[in-house]
């Protein structure tokens, strides 16, 4: 295919942007074009009522996929059944639906169920270049393999179920660069929660974040998605990492019908997803990953965030803008400023999330996990982010690994995440969270949220409370 | 659709930041398969206490406040989830606008397709503004947003708003009706596109019939 080789200097979301523009609206907003919209079961029934009120059919099924995501059951048994009368409707009628305008579906028992942001990439669905959007906020993940991603509301998900566009108001291009090797024991985790401590939750807020230099150019796939899955909670609206061999290679391993002569041609194609040499961006960050320690949160907002091996701040010695959340945060999490976080107890250990329910996160924490218990008094579960990965954990022995430490291992959702279904904390529980957000009352009411890594969770859950997970390696090993 | 868009009426203040959109409407009430019943969820946890009464610490509990139509809120208001069901029940419980420094980025454009105003002002004028809201004289706040002022007491200040929202709220408009009188023009941008990346086109179904007609 003629590979268009004229010289530009745009940026690589600029370049997204214009490949799906089909008209510009006005100075601000364009007709974009979506490759893969996803549906949840909760945030699309409204759309589809709108959608049949008016007649209107959905423009191109084939580019769009659901997954019963949020509400369904954890629990062991063969068969899931959602109890709760009202989420059972709502996966009934997504299945009506889909069924009814020819939509592809995960089912609430497929076997590859799962976390929507999970389940989608793990089959070749997520392809560099391409727009996706989904009613759901993490749909930035999906840059980790050089695809626009972003969460949109329910309206919009009936715009792009009757057309296949989006009234889309573009956003300015921000530049986070991060040099150097990420310390053993840290992951993309601590990394992207440095970053959101750094530049606060809505330091990125009308951007696009385009991740780049020799710390991401390391990463994993898995860890790239981890990193772009929470850039939205620094307030992004998309974030990018431009397709590299490791991303590539990730992608035609997945995409079974990428092949022969289309494989030279998307091969050709996704050469050019990156930002021009000369391209300029509205702004710009620049991180060393050489001395981050892992990073666990204290308060109730993503950025409320500190090092293993920092202390609480007194809300005294903020500057007067964070200052009253900080207060309204330390109230709700019952945490004493200039106190360490290290050695902070625990009841709850969550390994979960569209953040870190994969593969490689289930196997970092088994590592931690192997050959201890989960300390007393301690709840801790596993929730694997798929089918796929469930069934991959259980080829490695990682399951057995969890339950013979106390964890216990159940079905793949989102679960304990935002607690949708009956995966529900109690009011004052402390959990130690391998999720997105420390919100109030986000795991239960009055349930207190520490973010941390798949590490740390399994660190705290084997010790009943906030610890170091790179010291308890070494203890291991000797 | 109504078009009147000068809004006068109540502000209360609620001085929290961060209030994400799982505090504006909690999961429990993202059950439904319509839009009903969200007045109710608005604020849950911050309005009722454990058992279910009315917390009256709560500003918007206060008897003087059943007229509320106006939110003073902080900054970063309605960050978090995508849920439009924030939206939703806002503007069942009566609210008709939100003042604030800066708003979740999803959140803005939910609210402002349903005819929710947010009005972004800088953080002194609101607190000015929260001031005189919690004062036993409290006067009706008036939006105007033709010419995108706030009157409140004394204090006036201009808020931005793009051409584009400020057409939706003073004409109303069915954005999908407009989109699809552009249906030819999309029709052939997909042609075009799909004939340049074939990989990406009917992606799902692709993917999901070959999982499905693989062996397990």
């Amino acid at each position: 295919m003629p590979h268009d080789t004229t010289p530009s200097n745009k940026t690589l979301y600029q370049k997204l942007v214009d490949s799906h523009t089909v008209r510009r609206l006005d100075e601000d907003n364009v007709l974009l074009f979506c490759d893969l919209h996803l549906m949840n079961e909760y945030t699309s029934p409204q759309a589809f009522a709108g959608l049949h009120e008016e007649n209107r059919k959905v423009a191109v099924p084939g580019q769009n996929v659901s997954v019963v995501s949020h509400i369904i059951p954890t629990d062991p048994s063969a068969i899931r059944i959602i109890h709760d009368a009202a989420s059972a409707l709502q996966a009934s009628n997504l299945a009506r639906n889909c069924a009814m305008h020819g939509i592809p579906l995960f089912d609430t028992n497929d076997a590859m169920q799962g976390i929507e942001h999970v389940v989608a990439p793990e089959h070749g669905m997520i392809r560099p270049g391409m727009v996706v959007i989904c009613g759901d906020s993490h749909t930035t993940t999906y840059g980790a393999l050089g695809a626009l991603g972003f969460g949109i509301g329910t309206s919009e998900v009936e715009h792009v179920l009757a057309t296949q566009t989006l009234v889309y108001r573009t956003a300015k291009d921000m530049r986070i660069r991060v040099d150097g090797t990420l310390p053993t024991g840290t992951t993309s985790k601590d990394l992207i929660l440095m970053i959101i401590g750094q530049i606060g939750a809505q330091g990125a807020r009308g951007y696009v974040v385009e991740f780049c230099g020799t710390a991401i150019e390391q990463l994993s796939v898995e860890a790239r998605f981890t990193l772009c899955n929470m850039a939205v909670e620094a307030g992004a609206r998309g974030a990018l990492i431009a397709p590299d061999e490791t991303s590539i290679r990730y992608v035609l391993e997945k995409c079974p019908d990428i092949v022969g002569q289309t494989r030279e041609s998307a091969l050709a194609a996704w050469k050019d997803l990156r930002s021009d040499a000369d391209a300029t961006f509205d702004a710009e960050h620049v991180f060393d990953a050489a001395n981050i320690e892992p990073h666990v949160t204290w308060g109730t907002s993503p950025d409320q965030v500190l090092p293993i091996s920092g202390k609480i701040p007194s809300p005294e010695s903020l500057s007067s803008e964070i200052r009253r959340s900080a207060e309204q945060a330390l109230r709700y999490t019952a945490l004493q400023p200039g106190a360490a976080l290290a050695g902070t107890p625990i009841e709850h250990v969550f390994i979960g999330s569209c953040t870190n329910a994969r593969i490689e996160d289930l196997r970092a924490a088994a590592s931690i996990v192997e050959g201890r218990q989960v300390a007393k008094g301690v709840r801790a579960m596993v929730v694997p982010g798929s089918g796929a990965v469930k069934i991959q954990a259980e080829l490695e022995g990682l399951d057995k690994v969890f339950l013979n430490a106390g964890f216990e291992w159940r079905k793949p959702g989102c679960s304990m995440c935002l607690a949708m279904n009956d995966d529900v904390l109690m009011d004052g529980i402390r959990c130690a969270s391998t999720t997105n957000r420390n919100f109030e009352g986000r795991q239960g009411r009055g349930a207190i949220t520490h973010l941390m890594s798949p590490a740390m969770a399994a660190a705290a859950a084997v010790t009943g409370m906030i610890t170091d997970a790179r010291k308890m390696e070494q203890t291991h090993a000797n | 659709m109504p078009t009147d868009r000068t809004i006068t009426g109540q502000a209360t203040a609620l001085r929290i930041d961060n209030l994400d959109t799982d505090q504006i409407m909690p999961k429990q009430f993202l059950r439904g398969i319509d839009k009903s019943g969200l007045a109710q969820g608005l604020l849950y946890d911050l309005r009722f206490d454990k058992s279910g009464t009315l917390r009256p610490e709560c500003a918007l509990n206060h008897p003087d406040r059943a007229g509320t139509n106006v939110l003073l809120g902080g900054s970063n208001f309605g960050c978090g989830s995508s849920r439009e069901h924030a939206v939703w029940g806002l503007l069942q419980y009566g609210i008709q606008a939100v003042v604030a420094p800066s708003f979740g980025e999803i959140f803005y454009s939910n609210a402002m397709g349903n005819r929710l105003l947010l009005v972004q002002l800088d953080p002194q004028t609101i607190e000015a503004m929260m001031d005189l809201a919690d004062g036993a004289e409290a006067p009706p706040m008036q939006i105007d947003v033709a010419s995108r002022k706030v009157t409140y007491g004394p204090i006036q200040a201009e808020f931005p708003i793009s051409q584009r929202h400020q057409t939706m709220f003073l004409q109303g408009v069915d954005v999908i009706g407009l989109t699809l009188n552009h249906q030819e023009e999309i029709h052939a941008f997909a042609e075009s596109h799909w004939a340049k990346q074939p990989w990406v086109r009917d992606v799902a179904k692709r993917m999901k019939e070959h999982l499905d007609s693989s062996p397990r």
